[in-house]
């Protein structure tokens, strides 16, 4: 199929309804809404449903519902909406319910800004609701992967009985780039057995509740950490930029991950080891990454869009903390090329 | 007369109310009507975080079990992915009028193709007989232990003045206060499911049912409060009635 | 001929059968049943199988036969 110039979240609706989703019901917040306003006309062409919501729990919770039912189902939104859509994330989880939620980063807490920004990594990644649980997390850096990424959610939502989040934001989401969209594939919402419906006679009731209830709390505990050892053995993804001989490495997802790119090659014209791990997968975090890694690494340099450096936990967890980690964290603005730079300049003499 | 248990109840099932509780009564409604309609392998019940989900043991039913406040949006979700399934959501009156309002107003300003069968006993009933939007004025309950003070809390909430005006297909309230009006409220749900197998659009339902466990009532005294002072604020029949006789 | 039926396993003792009886034909049974409630006998000489118990049973114990 022919490359086609599309925003980054219109690619991302169309390549959910080309993966068989024929469910969204969401609510309107930037940079998220271009996808809500994409459904609103494109669903019906696919025969499926749209919904604009009252609200993003009610867009979660409808979801909830259609997705018990069988349907691909998807809600998405930004920031302080998909605060609320942690409810239903739980829910999904602690049902064992395949669903696809996303999150177009924006920046801060409260109302921050809906300038493109990723402080909703410890969201995203440790959820905000409550329980035993973790979801897959997928981080596009394109508006191409916007599309892969959407398009593999669906399939891995419903191998793992269990929602997958996209957090994307507000650059990949409204920039334009060309993209080759996947083949229009529909679901049969009737695939899978535990799939709520009309029964035929005879056949014996079907109850989508607390796996936990269902299973007892001894068994639970088993399936769980047997559930997400398994997610986390299949499911890492990564790129590698320069890693083989790198001496730092830069950690960055998403948006800073096309800013640590082009650090990369110039701090290469300049003769300086750096390279690349760019976290396709937030949760399974790429564990195998690091352990790849030679014994010529001196430091990590954690690249984000969020003050705090959300994701440097991760990184000090991953490298086994045998190496410096140190953050690099911007707000309202993109990281530079140049203050990467120096910083490995600065960790290359210290380290 | 003869009267046997209808199929739709689970008779291995331990049922999980209170002595005297009227959820039992409604339960018992929705699966006579579904047996009356002949739609009991149609039917996908979408339960409340409450005292009403003890129904997903007793109802053999195909069931969700939504987040509490959430079955009337979740109940909507399963009924657009599955058109050819009755749908019933089925909240109590803290869940549909407090944490879900939104929902129950949206919903049938959407005019969603579900039957919303509220259980109304003006108490939070499983966390032990808080306040509810429909307490009483006056009514102690365990967080208005000197009764229900309108003034601090608000007036209690009728579905009927509001719903009353929406372009929806059926809103009515019976009461299962006694015998007679257990068979007036079975027409309801009955009435209300074939609005839905129809296609007419959302229908509420609303059962004032006693809590006498919540309400420190014996069982038969509850049904005296309910007659007394529940349906005096709380009028029964039909409200809205699209197309029908009401 | 037996006209009611009555599963006292199942009974809660909540008795809104005996408050809504028009002939009084229930009454408590001053016995303990399987959940340790005290349940309800019948006397089916008073019954009119009318079923009023069988409509306010919460507990799904009473049946009308004929």
């Amino acid at each position: 199929m022919a490359k086609v110039l599309m925003k980054g979240n219109e690619a991302f609706a169309e390549s959910c309804l080309r993966a068989g989703c024929r469910f969204f019901s969401g609510y309107p917040i930037t940079p998220q809404t271009e996808i809500l306003e994409y459904m609103s006309w494109r669903m019906e062409q696919v025969g499926g449903q749209f919904i604009q919501t009252e609200s993003e729990l009610a867009g979660v919770n409808m979801l909830f519902g259609a997705a018990c039912c069988g349907a691909r189902a998807l809600t998405t939104s930004a920031g302080p909406g998909f605060s609320l859509k942690q409810e239903g994330i739980s829910y999904l989880c602690g049902n064992d319910i395949p669903a696809v939620i996303a999150d177009v980063m924006r920046i801060g807490s409260g109302l921050g800004d809906i300038f493109q920004g990723q402080g909703d990594y410890w969201q995203l990644t440790r959820g905000g609701g409550h329980g035993d649980y973790r979801t897959i997390v997928l981080a596009p850096s394109s508006v191409q992967e916007n599309a892969d990424l959407a398009y593999l959610a669906f399939d891995l939502a419903e191998k793992y009985r269990h929602p997958v989040l996209i957090g994307s934001d507000a650059a990949i989401g409204q920039m334009v780039e060309p993209v080759e969209l996947p083949e229009m594939r529909e679901h049969d919402i009737n695939t899978y057995d535990w799939a709520i419906r009309p029964r035929k006679a005879g056949e014996d009731q079907k109850v989508i509740w607390n796996t936990y209830y269902t299973i007892g709390a001894d068994a639970y505990m088993d399936y769980l950490k047997e559930k997400y050892a398994t997610i986390e053995a299949n499911e890492q993804r990564w790129e590698n930029v320069q890693t083989d001989d790198a001496e730092i490495v830069l950690v960055a997802y998403g948006i800073s991950s096309r800013v640590c790119k082009a650090a990369v090659k110039k701090a290469r014209a300049q003769g300086i080891k750096l390279g690349l791990i760019r976290p396709i997968t937030l949760w399974p975090y790429p564990q195998k990454a690091f352990d790849a890694l030679g014994d010529q690494v001196k430091g990590f340099l954690v690249v984000e869009m969020s003050i705090l450096g959300q994701m440097c936990d991760d990184v000090v967890l991953a490298c086994g903390n045998k190496h410096p980690v140190e953050s690099y964290g911007e707000f309202a603005n993109v990281p530079s090329e140049d203050v990467i730079l120096e910083r490995v300049q600065e960790m290359l003499k210290k380290y | 007369m003869k009267l046997s248990v209808p199929n739709g109840i689970n008779m291995d099932a331990h049922v999980g109310w209170c002595p005297g509780c009227g959820h039992g009564i409604v339960a018992r409604l929705v699966a006579e009507a579904a047996r009356d309609l002949g739609i009991e392998e149609n039917i996908i019940m979408v339960e409340d975080v409450a005292c009403g989900e003890f129904a997903q043991n007793v109802l053999k039913f195909n069931t969700i079990g939504a987040a509490h406040g959430r079955p009337i949006i979740t109940a909507a979700g399963a009924k657009r992915t599955r058109p050819d399934a009755i749908v019933i959501a089925h909240p109590g009156d803290g869940s549909a009028y407090s944490i879900g309002m939104e929902s129950t107003i949206h919903c049938a300003l959407r005019n969603e193709n579900i039957l919303a069968l509220v259980v109304n006993n003006s108490v939070f009933g499983m966390t032990g007989g808080q306040m509810s939007p429909t307490s009483l004025p006056n009514m102690k309950t365990t967080s208005s232990p000197k009764g229900r003070d309108v003034e601090k809390n608000g007036h209690p909430f009728d579905v009927t003045k509001t719903l009353s005006s929406f372009d929806i297909a059926y809103l009515a309230r019976g009461s299962v206060d006694s015998p007679a009006q257990v068979i007036k409220t079975g027409k309801m749900i009955k009435k209300a499911l074939q609005k839905q197998m129809n296609g007419e659009g959302f229908c509420l339902v609303e059962v004032l049912s006693p809590c006498p466990t919540n309400w420190n009532k014996q069982p038969a005294d509850a049904l005296e409060f309910m007659k007394e002072q529940q349906e005096a604020f709380y009028p029964l029949g039909e409200f809205v009635d699209k197309g029908g006789e009401a | 001929m037996e006209k009611i039926k009555l599963n006292t396993k199942r009974c809660k003792g909540c008795y809104l059968c005996v408050s809504v009886c028009p002939v009084k034909a229930l009454s408590p049974s001053g016995e303990l049943g399987e959940q340790g409630y005290e349940t309800v006998k019948v006397d089916e000489e008073k019954c009119i199988t009318c079923g009023s118990c069988y409509r306010m049973c919460p507990d799904y114990a009473i049946e009308i036969l004929k």
